[in-house]
């Protein structure tokens, strides 16, 4: 049903792609918790890899941890136990000032979209460019090129509140995906858009992830994941990740050959 | 090192066309004004302590008991004494105008037994007690005295108010900074959004500081100037308008240092705010991941 095994890998040191092929990791996690402040641990003992290249749903029911392993993945948080590796690199007691590096290669669909209300949509989806330090001669072209292959094209000096929802969660996804990123981490992004819209992001998304992103989508829509071929499930339930299916809970295991 | 002051079009939208929120500009102008009203009336002061204590610095009075039997004498030992630069009888007509000022008309009278004085001023190598010897040759019971002593209580009273004015000065400045970090709390809360926004898309801490402390800085910078003019405008009054202020100013005059340091005084405040909100708005982004 969901295609054959992209990229993860629980517990293994190399990532599954198509056919066996072993990927490079784009994330690692190793016995990961979270908590906020003094509460209960909302994440517990995660552990698994997000090969390169492949494209993994994060489902399971609400309260589950979802949001907070996206945070995770994004750096947003850090964990309080464990440890993450992103990019090959160790992150998870990183100096904060090395992560603004890390996050330019990542490209995030907020639930709520978080765009900024006051600039308009083709000041939105520059920003990470801009951030980037390209100059505007730089941004004029992919942001116009971009806001076209969302069918916004004529809406580009529109600003959020005068965009509808689906228009606004589209001018989030090309922001997110402006920059090219490794890493592609969505949050519920067709919560609020209607099945014919949800497909068409999911295009998107899908051909973002053959030019070679990693795309990581949270969602509890069913449908979604079964029409998206070789995607991989993630299922989280209580802050760990189970696999109800059965697929996941023995994953293939290549040798332990680094080499 | 100042390229943050020349945002473009793009960065100076990410945090909107208006200035920042609240009366930052206007409570930085008022500052500006109170500083540079203080700081000028401190440094009149210095001035005229400085021209009143070099005045009497190296002046001295002989006061002639006996109505001034001895004083044709005493002038001339002390205007042939070695060290003494000149010495000026008072006369006593001044002497019962200064009196009159307390006794009233009785000042005049002929009864009122009106002391001799002399007043010489001495050369920087001047033996004193020499003088003192030679005059009291003349008039055993003539007094000599420093004028700085008479008037050392005047002086050091205007010394603390230099060092009131100074400390006045200190604390407005604070009271501007800590309005610009308050500016600068306000402005990272109603920014809040875009910056988590700015910061989850891998904006460093700089990038975002910048369009903090360019904001900033313009308001401090509009409001400093504002409240320097305005300052400029009762100091102006002060010292060429109405007879009343001529009676106030009371000769205290500023050099041109003094104005030049005036008009820096301005640019300090902007300089410091901006410096200030920089540092706060680091420190508030420090905070978060």
């Amino acid at each position: 049903m969901l295609g054959k095994a992209r990229g993860l890998a629980k517990r293994s040191p190399r990532a599954i792609g198509v056919g066996g092929t072993i990927l490079s990791e784009v994330a690692e996690f190793d016995s990961v918790g979270l908590r906020y402040g003094t509460g209960a641990e909302v994440l517990r003992d995660l552990d698994f890899r997000l090969g390169h290249g492949g494209f993994y749903f994060l489902t399971g029911p609400s309260g589950a941890g979802k949001t907070s392993l996206l945070k995770l993945l994004y750096l947003a948080q850090r964990p309080t136990r464990g440890r993450i590796r992103l990019f090959g690199e160790e992150l998870t007691d990183a100096p904060r000032e090395s992560l603004p590096h890390f996050r330019r290669r990542i490209g995030v669909v907020f639930q709520d979209f978080r765009l900024v209300r006051h600039l308009s949509a083709f000041d939105n989806v520059a920003l990470p460019l801009r951030i980037s330090g390209a100059t505007e001669e730089q941004v004029e072209g992919p942001v116009r090129e971009m806001l076209a292959w969302v069918g916004l094209a004529d809406r580009a000096s529109a600003r959020p509140p005068t965009l509808s929802g689906g228009e606004q969660q589209r001018v989030a996804i090309a922001r997110a995906v402006i920059n090219r990123p490794d890493l592609l981490v969505a949050d519920e992004p067709t919560g609020n858009v209607d099945s014919e819209m949800a497909q068409r992001l999911m295009h998107l998304f899908g051909a973002l992830n053959r030019l070679g992103t990693t795309v990581v989508v949270a969602t509890h829509d069913v449908g979604l994941i079964n029409a998206t071929p070789g995607a991989r499930l993630i299922r989280l339930e209580h802050g760990s990740i189970v696999d109800p299916t059965g697929t996941l809970r023995n994953p293939p295991r290549p040798a332990r050959n680094d080499a | 090192m100042l390229e943050w002051l020349f945002a473009s079009p793009a960065q100076r939208r990410l945090l909107g066309d208006g200035r920042m929120r609240g009366p930052t500009a206007w409570v930085v102008a008022i500052m500006s004004f109170s500083i540079m009203i203080i700081a000028a009336a401190g440094l009149a002061l210095a001035n005229t302590a400085s021209v009143l204590s070099n005045a009497i610095e190296a002046r001295y009075s002989v006061e002639v008991p006996a109505g001034g039997a001895n004083l044709g004498a005493t002038l001339e030992a002390l205007r042939s004494a070695p060290g003494v630069a000149s010495a000026e009888a008072v006369p006593e007509s001044e002497m019962r105008h200064t009196l009159e000022r307390w006794l009233g008309p009785a000042a005049a009278s002929a009864d009122l037994p009106v002391p001799a004085l002399i007043n010489f001023d001495v050369r920087a190598d001047a033996n004193l007690a020499a003088i003192q010897k030679r005059v009291q040759a003349v008039a055993p019971d003539a007094q000599v005295s420093a004028h700085r002593e008479a008037v050392g209580p005047l002086l050091q009273s205007l010394r603390v108010l230099q060092w009131v004015a100074l400390g006045l000065v200190v604390l407005l400045t604070a009271a501007a900074c800590a309005a610009v970090v308050l500016a600068a709390r306000g402005a990272l809360d109603t920014h809040r959004s875009t910056i988590e926004v700015m910061h989850g898309i891998g904006a460093t801490d700089r990038q975002v500081t910048d369009l903090f402390q360019r904001k900033i800085a313009i308001d401090a910078l509009i409001g400093s100037m504002v409240g320097a003019m305005a300052a400029a405008l009762v100091l102006l009054l002060l010292a060429t308008g109405a007879a009343f202020a001529g009676e106030l100013t009371g000769g205290a005059t500023l050099s041109g240092i003094d104005l030049v340091l005036l008009s820096l005084l301005p640019l300090a405040l902007t300089v410091l705010a901006t410096w200030v909100a920089r540092t706060a708005v680091l420190a508030a982004l420090r905070q978060a991941l």
